[in-house]
């Protein structure tokens, strides 16, 4: 595995793990908007998974790029 | 008969042919010379191009997965119920890192299934089968959850009498499970991708307005959530002598520590098995090249926010009042409730629509399966095109059959559970599946073993888990205690931990006996090949054998 796929990786982690931790959003508070803390940090993080796999897609296809142009 | 207003099942019956003459009439959508043969019928004709990957895979959360079963959890107070959220986050990294490799390796041996991929790399007829049976049967009892969404919308419209005779009483549901099998017979795959475009206009609209609508109606999410804890708080007040003898679960909206394994174990194992279902696994074998699986895999997680919020729409039905004794009918109910009655009517025909499109995917790819690696493989090695497509056009009937037996005899207080069950199967191929993307260091005989060990647990331990209160039923949970521990774990994942175990020991064993472990076809550079590569296939065709 090259550095870039390791970097891919490590930065696709935290969209799998933290989801997985509950310990960390099984309260009520802080409130926002009126939901529950559980209900909207699990919410929240689907635009941060959106984010890290937006950048680990471009990161993917520099890879690419990359070992193409090496040929 | 009817506890629905005329117009509401007027607005529902004419959106239930118009998709009924939509499905008949697919067959001569963008049509080829003919529909005997199995690119036809199994894959459309292919032209669907990159599309079909966002329509086949997003499109499947959005089912009676989400619009009955997730909210009913939360409905009944169920504090795991909210896991649907974290399993579609974590799925898509995982789809983001796993799937272009098996793209890959596919495209350049002409692979259509998981299974010729596990021959391929193993070198093990039984290890395939064993793969393809697993896709068949886990795939039924997902259409089964999809034919209980159907179920409680009939009869919460009033048209699923009360009579005590199963065959009477599930006779409306049989007559929509007839109407899809025989479009399904008929027009294949092009049936179900053409009302797919109904389906999503109707969804978008419904979903659109109950996650905006009825939130305003009832002031707003801060009094829809005091409402639902005082709610709970009230019914556990109520029920405490029961809880406390086991009788009853007590309802929270969030899960106490005791549960945090479980819900974590749902939510991974879901992830985990999704994308090894027969159906993902076509729709993203289908796709253009490697990058398209990657971007997806951005884009599908819009999708995962609007569940979030079709699934506290069981909360909303608690805040409106909505009384029911089979929570599944809550979502239902709580539209016919605050929606006015043609309102309604679009909304029943959506959850009803959308339930139906993914059964007939599902039970098409599950009829694929059965062709190119049972029928193909073992019972009829020269059959014709005309000859596959026909086998795949009974193959679907029987699967969509076998399905039906999971309604009528599997418990479906919860549909969630019967995902779950097939979830329990399907993850027992992830170590020949997924691990084998990476490594081929497991033994093929030691990977029958560990599938074996699994299947068998997973099964057992899912049977033998009785309903709470009723001690003498099965398949009433897919929880279990972990094994020396008193920590409830999904059983998929405990099977899978076994069968990995029995693996990685079995495939010691074997090398030190030195058993043959079979010549791999793949090589290395496969795994990373895109399009433009040398000898990369822009489409597959189940018509050209795998090498």
């Amino acid at each position: 595995m090259s550095a870039r796929w390791v970097l891919i990786t490590l930065l696709l982690a935290p969209a799998v793990v933290v989801p997985l931790l509950v310990p960390l959003y099984d309260s009520n508070d802080p409130e926002l908007f009126g939901f529950p803390f559980y209900f909207w940090f699990q919410m929240a993080c689907i635009p941060a998974a959106v984010v890290l796999t937006v950048i680990a897609f471009n990161l993917a296809k520099r890879d690419r790029a990359g070992t193409r142009a090496e040929r | 008969m009817s506890n629905v207003s005329t117009v509401a099942f007027s607005v529902f019956l004419f959106l239930f042919l118009l998709v009924t003459v939509l499905g008949f009439a697919a067959s001569r959508w963008r049509r080829a010379q003919a529909l005997d043969n199995l690119d036809e019928w199994g894959l459309g004709g292919r032209g669907f191009g990159t599309f079909i990957a966002w329509f086949l895979i997003g499109g499947d959360l959005y089912t009676a997965y989400t619009f009955v079963a997730v909210p009913a959890l939360l409905y009944a107070g169920s504090a795991i119920g909210f896991f649907a959220v974290p399993y579609t986050i974590v799925v898509y990294p995982l789809i983001f890192l796993f799937l272009p490799r098996l793209w890959s390796v596919s495209h350049r041996h002409g692979y259509v299934t998981p299974a010729d991929f596990v021959e391929g790399r193993y070198d093990s007829k039984p290890l395939a089968l064993a793969v393809a049976l697993t896709g068949i049967l886990a795939t039924m009892p997902y259409i089964a959850l999809q034919l209980v969404g159907i179920e409680v919308v009939l009869q919460v419209m009033g048209i699923g009498t009360e009579d005590a005779n199963w065959f009477v009483k599930d006779l409306p549901l049989f007559i929509a499970f007839a109407v899809l099998a025989a479009y399904t017979y008929s027009s294949g795959l092009r049936a179900p991708a053409l009302i797919a475009f109904v389906k999503d206009a109707l969804i978008y609209i419904v979903i659109a307005v109950a996650v905006i609508y009825l939130p305003t109606q009832l002031g707003g999410w801060d009094a829809i959530f005091d409402k639902v804890q005082e709610s709970f708080a009230t019914a556990n007040e109520t029920n405490a002598d029961a809880i406390a003898a086991g009788q009853a679960a007590p309802k929270s909206a969030i899960p106490a520590p005791l549960l945090h394994w479980a819900y974590a174990s749902l939510a991974l194992g879901s992830a985990l098995a999704l994308f090894m279902y027969p159906h993902s696994v076509t729709a993203v074998l289908s796709t253009r090249d490697r990058s398209v699986i990657r971007r997806n895999a951005a884009l599908l997680p819009a999708y995962s926010f609007l569940l979030g919020l079709l699934a506290l729409l069981g909360f909303v039905a608690i805040a409106a009042g909505v009384q029911v004794t089979n929570p599944q009918q809550a979502v239902p109910q709580l539209f016919e409730n605050e929606f006015p009655d043609w309102f309604a009517g679009v909304a029943f025909a959506a959850i009803v629509i959308g339930a139906l499109v993914p059964a007939a995917i599902m039970s098409i790819a599950a009829a694929n399966l059965w062709t190119r690696n049972i029928y193909k493989a073992y019972l009829n090695r020269d059959a014709t095109h005309a000859q596959e497509a026909q086998q795949s056009k009974v193959a679907s009937l029987l699967v969509k059959f076998g399905a039906l037996l999971f309604v009528l005899f599997v418990s479906t207080t919860y549909a969630l559970d019967l995902q779950l069950l097939g979830g329990v199967w399907i993850l027992q191929t992830f170590p020949a599946i997924v691990v084998g993307l990476y490594s081929r260091w497991f033994h093929r005989w030691a990977l029958l073993g560990g599938w074996a060990v699994g299947m068998v647990y997973g099964t057992l331990t899912a049977y033998g888990n009785p309903k709470i209160g009723l001690p003498d039923s099965h398949f009433g949970s897919p929880l279990n205690e972990f094994p020396f521990t008193e920590t409830l774990v999904y059983i998929g994942f405990t099977a899978l931990v076994l069968n990995l175990l029995v693996a990685v020991v079995g495939t010691l064993i074997l090398r030190g006996l030195g058993v043959p472990s079979g010549e791999d076809r793949t090589s290395p550079e496969d795994y990373g090949a895109d399009l433009g590569d040398q000898d990369v296939q822009a489409e597959l065709t189940p018509e050209t054998a795998a090498h």
